[in-house]
């Protein structure tokens, strides 16, 4: 099929597969990139929100043709319990900027475009062919692929797995472990089309504007999970994940979880009258800095889901895999451009330059928090927001009891839950894991 | 007032979603077993796409037409080897729209 060698091949045309074949392409890279799907997002699921700062860094007028629903100018944060929410909005009109910080998107438009922006920069993009396994040489490196088309090994210098958070080929060849239940979240999504003056209404936006909430606590039924609701220009993406593990114990139903959020009474009036469009489903990388693998070896990187960087405290996840592809992107151009063969040692620039980025910096800091959340989530998910929920409406109702007492109340409400020692190691943990 | 909200079951959900069944070469297979782990058995629960069902002889079995390749039983039971899992060829298996 395809007789040359390439100085790279990408496998997968996600976000890091993408920024790391369009990094290197532009750069004038002889560069293969290969996708299972139909189409470039075919495969892909993401909530979506996408940050502007790590696109810029790759293609800097991004604005000009990318396909972005709406820029956000208002995040509610919203504590669960079954009939109520209590939360915290944040909504400037600061984030009405000329180049807006951050964006909903719709991944298989959006991967589509970006993909384009990959061939333009001179890469060979072959859709429809999965990659069955890695070649190696004698030695162990990795010198190319074998898919499932006609022909032999297609040869590289160095294969970048952007293969994402369910990748075969680099668990199978021993690169790196499978994911573990506690370190994957499964979410499910579903897309609900609306008029876009409708959205516009029910969520007091203007134009373009838009608005992201993002709710925990008894939606998920005591797993560690979240759920979520990002307006686009003419629908809403609407999901709930929960880990795997926790999935696993529970035999909760992801679509079930997905159905009770929607019928629950503060997201009902926001979606309701709409058409869904789309079922989805997908794995989160949640494990965090500690579930990181080898990021690099003889001829081969790993990027993005498949190299688990994705910061679930934050929701951060595309941001991370673009980021790290460019790097890989970049390292792998300094190395080439050097004349140097694409070995282990030389690839550690990878690393090094990964390191130093926000990347591995942010899931440092959050490194406890995935255990914290996990061992803890009855109490985080299920015992506060209720408590929460209680303390709110005690506060609110006005119904003759002197306000000392209501305060006894409340505090006597939250002892009784988790005793004053729970309530102040819960607290401490929290402070140490986020600090 | 009561506001409606469209409730599907999950088969009228996948019908949603766009398909290239790849006919008689299904990308996952549940192996013969006598009797399944407490994992094979969550995911007539935790498929997301209800792929796997217990037959009366108390044995998982799957038809992977719907899959949304999330790949959670691999992470579940690949394993201990009850499923085998790969992706479907080139081109086939769920095409999303919207992803």
């Amino acid at each position: 099929m395809i007789e040359e060698k390439f100085d790279a091949i990408v496998i997968g045309a996600g976000m890091s597969g993408n920024a790391a074949a369009y990094t290197m392409a532009s750069r004038g890279m002889k560069v293969l990139q290969l996708e299972r799907g139909e189409y470039p997002g075919s495969k892909n699921v993401q909530g979506a929100i996408m940050y502007a700062d790590m696109l810029e860094k790759i293609i800097p007028d991004f604005r000009e043709d990318a396909p972005l629903e709406r820029h956000a100018v208002e995040q509610r944060f919203w504590m669960m319990d079954d009939t109520s929410h209590t939360g915290m909005h944040y909504r400037s009109d600061d984030f009405n900027e000329a180049m807006p910080n951050r964006y909903t998107i719709i991944r298989a438009q959006f991967d589509k475009w970006f993909s384009r922006k990959v061939r333009e920069a001179g890469a060979t993009v072959l859709c429809e062919t999965t990659v069955t396994e890695l070649a190696h040489d004698t030695k162990g490196k990795v010198i190319g692929v074998r898919t499932d088309r006609a022909g032999d090994v297609i040869f590289a210098d160095v294969v970048v797995l952007a293969e994402g958070v369910n990748g075969l080929l680099g668990t199978r060849a021993g690169l790196r472990e499978m994911p573990k239940p506690e370190t994957v979240a499964l979410a499910v999504k579903e897309m609900h089309f609306l008029p876009e003056e409708v959205i516009g209404e029910r969520f007091g936006l203007k134009g373009n504007e838009g608005c992201v909430i993002e709710a925990a606590g008894t939606i998920s039924r005591g797993m560690t999970g979240l759920a979520f609701l990002y307006t686009n220009r003419e629908s809403i993406s609407l999901g709930i994940g929960c880990l795997v593990s926790d999935f696993a114990s529970t035999t909760e139903s992801p679509y079930a979880l997905l159905d009770a959020f929607k019928r629950h009474p503060s997201v009902r009036p926001l979606i309701a009258g709409s058409e869904v469009k789309e079922y989805t489903a997908h794995l989160i990388p949640e494990g965090g800095y500690k579930a990181i693998p080898q990021l690099f070896g003889d001829g081969w990187v790993v990027v993005g889901d498949a190299a688990q960087l994705n910061n679930a405290v934050h929701r951060e996840g595309s941001n991370l895999a673009m980021t790290s592809g460019r790097i890989a992107g970049e390292a792998i151009f300094q190395i080439n451009s050097r004349g140097d063969p694409m070995t282990k040692e030389n690839l550690a620039l990878y690393k090094t330059m990964l390191d130093n980025s926000f990347v591995v910096k942010d899931l440092m800091k959050y490194k406890d928090m995935p255990v914290l959340l996990h061992t803890h989530s009855r109490h985080f998910f299920m015992t506060y927001p209720q408590l929460m929920s209680l303390a709110a409406q005690n506060f609110m109702r006005v119904d003759g009891t002197p306000k000392i007492e209501k305060e006894k109340a409340t505090t006597a409400a939250f002892i009784k839950a988790r005793s004053r020692w729970g309530l102040v190691s819960d607290a401490v943990r929290l402070a140490f894991a986020w600090r | 007032m009561t506001i409606a909200v469209a409730e599907l079951r999950v088969e009228d959900k996948l019908f949603l979603n766009r398909y290239l069944v790849d006919a008689g070469g299904p990308h996952i297979k549940v192996r013969p077993h006598e009797k399944p782990s407490p994992n094979l058995i969550a995911l007539t629960r935790v498929c997301p796409a209800k792929c796997y069902e217990l037959n009366d002889k108390g044995q998982v079995e799957i038809t992977a037409d719907g899959c949304m390749e999330c790949g959670t039983c691999r992470v579940l039971c690949e394993a201990s080897g009850e499923i085998e899992w790969n992706y479907p060829r080139g081109g086939f298996g769920v095409l999303f729209k919207f992803g």
